[in-house]
């Protein structure tokens, strides 16, 4: 248990025990519908009920970035800075889910949490939030979660590589963790407006809190893993953070380890990097009865929401294990790898579908 | 009525395979249309009829906490009545079609709602959504048509058993919520096959037990109990409100196929039918209601029962936006759009079941002044030896025909 985390008193569970037992009660005279299908119409952020939040503001922070300002149900527990929280919003009548690193200072006073968005072109969710979300709309949460946070023993001195939205986790870290003290931030981005929280990172390196390298890259190009190394000469004593492209990741990742410092970068991604496809297949539901055409690039989660079933589902990104479900018989494809994993009639291995397509026909359980 | 492949005057005979291939092009095109422009709205409005069902039943039945007084008894019920008819019809029904599956919201999804009703949704979904909408019409494998205990086509042969089907059909009516959990578990016929001992059958009938254990207990004992000296006048209300549902959703069916001149189909003209066949089938076999937006939501918008025969699966409140293109698609091929109002459709329902319930002939020969010869014959078909019973039989035709 972390300390950010509170424990609970022991008055609590007695208390949840005895609300609990209430609710079984309240079952009879509901029934078929549950107690909470009623408390959620007047109350839909109480303790108890599904993780929920409500939208209380959208703050511009450039043209295509946007603060929102989400008061959680009463059940949040408090994140640590730089972790992501998964937000399910209705587009178009349509349940998305997304993940969103979390930006917010945890002394808060007013109960709220931030995620910063920015709306990336064709992006459903993202155009969503930043232009056409209005203050009252409820949002499904999860509980926070993520790595991509700062040790207990803090580094004496760190690094922190971003790029676009990459900035956000990074900004959580910043406004929490003010004891750090020797930080070194080289952001990109197309212009100096396009720069998400522009105005406080500047005043911050003002403040001599961080020295700020802002790369503006329509102007000046991208900078590369051997750039970067040269405008920070003690690169090697620094534990770096690095959130943004998948493409920019990947050239850190192997710039540190040709450096031989490998573990002192943690990188952040918000999508699988899809590297192989092939052929797709029919997909079978076995217990729900959906069979669907899915072509070999699309995850069979994607495939199958597509297609109205209702899927489990996690960080949709290959981490978290929230998504697997048994194959029983066919073949399917690691999008990441390229890896086929089989199973034989009878068998049930575990699949992750969020980046799992289908290679040839599959029934899956479900 | 026949089925309408012995028909003289065959209502398709008229269109080649080529129209009918044309035909389902047309509606795979308006569906289409409808599943591209899903969206916020339709999915506002489902929310809030669930919300307003919601609330209209949390209002009734604490207003029935005072049923004891006779104008709260009046209010709690009719209103209980309407909430219970907006859950089954306009929210359970569709809900459980997949028709909301779409918003991928797990609290209206159709393998996760539960609704208001002796039938488990799981059975309910297995016999409505997968044997009806396939077999739609199609002697001996719809089920629907009569819920496999009465006479619904003149081929059957009548036997005087039947002459009692419109007091039990009425009876089935009244009580038709228990009538459908019995028919999803094919109880008739499991114990005509003396299989009341299968493992399968025994967990399913347990399933419907608990979940009419659920029910009543709700409606006939919790709620009773917390009306305190009231008691029996909630239990009472509470009946009547679930009466009035089932005989209104029962109505509501009886128009959806049962009206005279819907059509109804042989097993083999089904076999290897195409996609087009199966769209013509359901616009013959499926009757609509005409009438209010109010009376649309009622019925769970299976007024518009040619629209949803067609597209089981898209939302109810789209039924009214493409009824008009569909009625000028019946019109250009020249096909009958069966619509009328509510009274007329249950008349004409009614009609039909007791027509049924009388040897072939019989009531279309029946006139004021032959009445008592006809009671006389139709007292010895019913009392009389078979051959006695097929020779009258002959001689009803042969009025008829004459």
């Amino acid at each position: 248990m972390t300390a950010t985390v509170p424990r609970p008193s022991p008055a609590r569970p007695a208390l949840r025990t005895l609300r609990d037992r209430a609710l079984r009660w309240a079952e009879l005279v509901t029934t078929p519908l549950l107690p909470a299908d009623y408390l959620d119409l007047v109350h839909p952020l109480r303790a108890g009920a599904d993780l929920r939040g409500r939208i209380e503001a959208v703050l511009p922070e450039t043209r295509d970035a946007a603060t929102v300002v989400i008061r959680p149900g009463a059940d949040w527990r408090p994140h640590r800075p730089g972790q992501y929280v998964r937000i399910g919003i209705d587009v178009d009548g349509v349940r998305m889910w997304r993940a969103y690193s979390i930006t917010s200072d945890l002394g808060r006073t007013d109960g709220c949490f931030t995620v910063t968005v920015k709306a990336i072109p064709g992006g459903k969710v993202s155009n969503h939030l930043v232009r056409r979300t209005e203050p009252g709309t409820i949002v499904q949460l999860d509980q926070a979660t993520g790595e991509f946070c700062l040790p207990e023993q803090r580094p004496a001195k760190a690094l922190f590589v971003t790029a676009g939205s990459g900035i956000t986790p990074v900004m959580g870290m910043l406004r929490n963790h003010p004891e750090l003290t020797d930080v070194v931030l080289v952001h990109s981005a197309p212009t100096a407006d396009d720069v998400v929280f522009g105005a406080e990172l500047r005043q911050l390196a003002a403040e001599g809190r961080i020295r700020l390298v802002e790369q503006h890259t329509d102007t000046a190009g991208v900078l590369d893993a051997a750039a970067i190394a040269e405008l920070v000469p003690d690169l090697a004593e620094r534990a770096t953070w690095a959130c943004g492209p998948v493409g920019m990741l990947e050239a850190l990742e192997e710039h540190w380890a040709a450096a031989g410092i490998a573990d002192r970068l943690y990188t952040e991604r918000f999508r699988p990097t899809v590297l192989v496809t092939g052929e797709g297949g029919t997909v079978s539901f076995t217990r729900n009865g959906t069979t669907l055409e899915a072509d070999g690039a699309t995850p069979i989660l994607d495939a199958a929401e597509e297609a109205g079933v209702l899927m489990p589902s996690g960080c949709r990104m290959g981490i978290c294990y929230g998504c697997v479900l048994p194959l029983r018989e066919g073949a399917v494809r690691d999008l990441r790898t390229g890896e086929v994993t089989t199973a034989a009639p009878g068998d049930g291995v575990l699949v992750q579908t969020c980046i799992s397509a289908a290679a040839g026909a599959c029934d899956i359980d479900h | 009525m026949t089925v309408l492949q012995k028909k003289t005057d065959n209502p398709i005979e008229h269109l080649t395979p080529e129209d009918i291939e044309l035909i389902g092009k047309e509606l795979d095109e308006i569906r289409q249309g409808v599943v591209d422009s899903r969206g916020e709205s339709d999915a506002r409005y489902i929310r809030t009829v669930i919300d307003v069902h919601r609330k209209i039943e949390l209002g009734s039945r604490a207003v029935l906490l005072a049923s004891g007084f006779a104008p709260a008894w009046v209010v709690g019920t009719i209103g209980l009545s309407i909430a219970k008819i907006l859950e089954n019809m306009e929210i359970g029904h569709n809900i459980l079609h997949g028709q909301w599956d779409w918003m991928r919201d797990p609290k209206i999804h159709s393998t996760t709602w539960e609704w208001d009703m002796a039938s488990p949704a799981e059975q309910w979904k297995h016999s409505h959504n997968e044997l009806h909408h396939t077999y739609t019409n199609v002697i001996g494998k719809d089920n629907d048509l009569g819920y496999g205990i009465m006479r619904v086509d003149e081929d059957q042969p009548w036997t005087p058993m039947y002459l009692g089907q419109p007091l039990w059909s009425f009876i089935n009516a009244c009580f038709f919520e228990y009538g459908i959990a019995a028919y999803d578990l094919e109880l008739g016929a499991v114990i005509a096959k003396k299989q009341t001992g299968d493992p399968e059958f025994r967990r399913r009938a347990k399933q419907v037990l608990a979940k009419i254990g659920r029910q009543v207990r709700k409606d006939y004992v919790i709620h009773p109990l917390l009306s305190g000296p009231n008691f029996l006048s909630t239990l009472t209300a509470n009946f009547v409100a679930n009466v009035v549902r089932n005989l209104w959703s029962n109505s509501v069916i009886l128009c959806g196929h049962f009206p005279e001149g819907v059509e109804t189909f042989e097993k083999k003209s089904i076999d290897g039918e195409s996609r087009g066949e199966w769209y013509l089938r359901q616009m013959l076999g499926s009757a609509n209601i005409s009438g209010s937006k109010a009376m649309h939501v009622l019925t769970g918008n299976l007024s518009h029962q040619i629209e949803h025969h067609l597209f089981p699966d898209l939302p109810s409140n789209r039924y009214a936006e493409i009824a008009p293109k569909i009625r000028d698609l019946f019109q250009r091929y020249g096909l009958n759009y069966h619509t009328a109002p509510l009274p007329q459709q249950v008349g004409s329902a009614w009609h039909k079941i007791i027509r049924l319930s009388l040897p072939n002939g019989w009531l279309e020969n029946t006139t004021a002044r032959n009445l008592p010869t006809q009671v006389v014959k139709l007292w010895k078909m019913t009392t009389g030896k078979p051959r006695v019973r097929r020779a009258l039989l002959r001689e009803q035709a042969a009025m008829a025909a004459a």
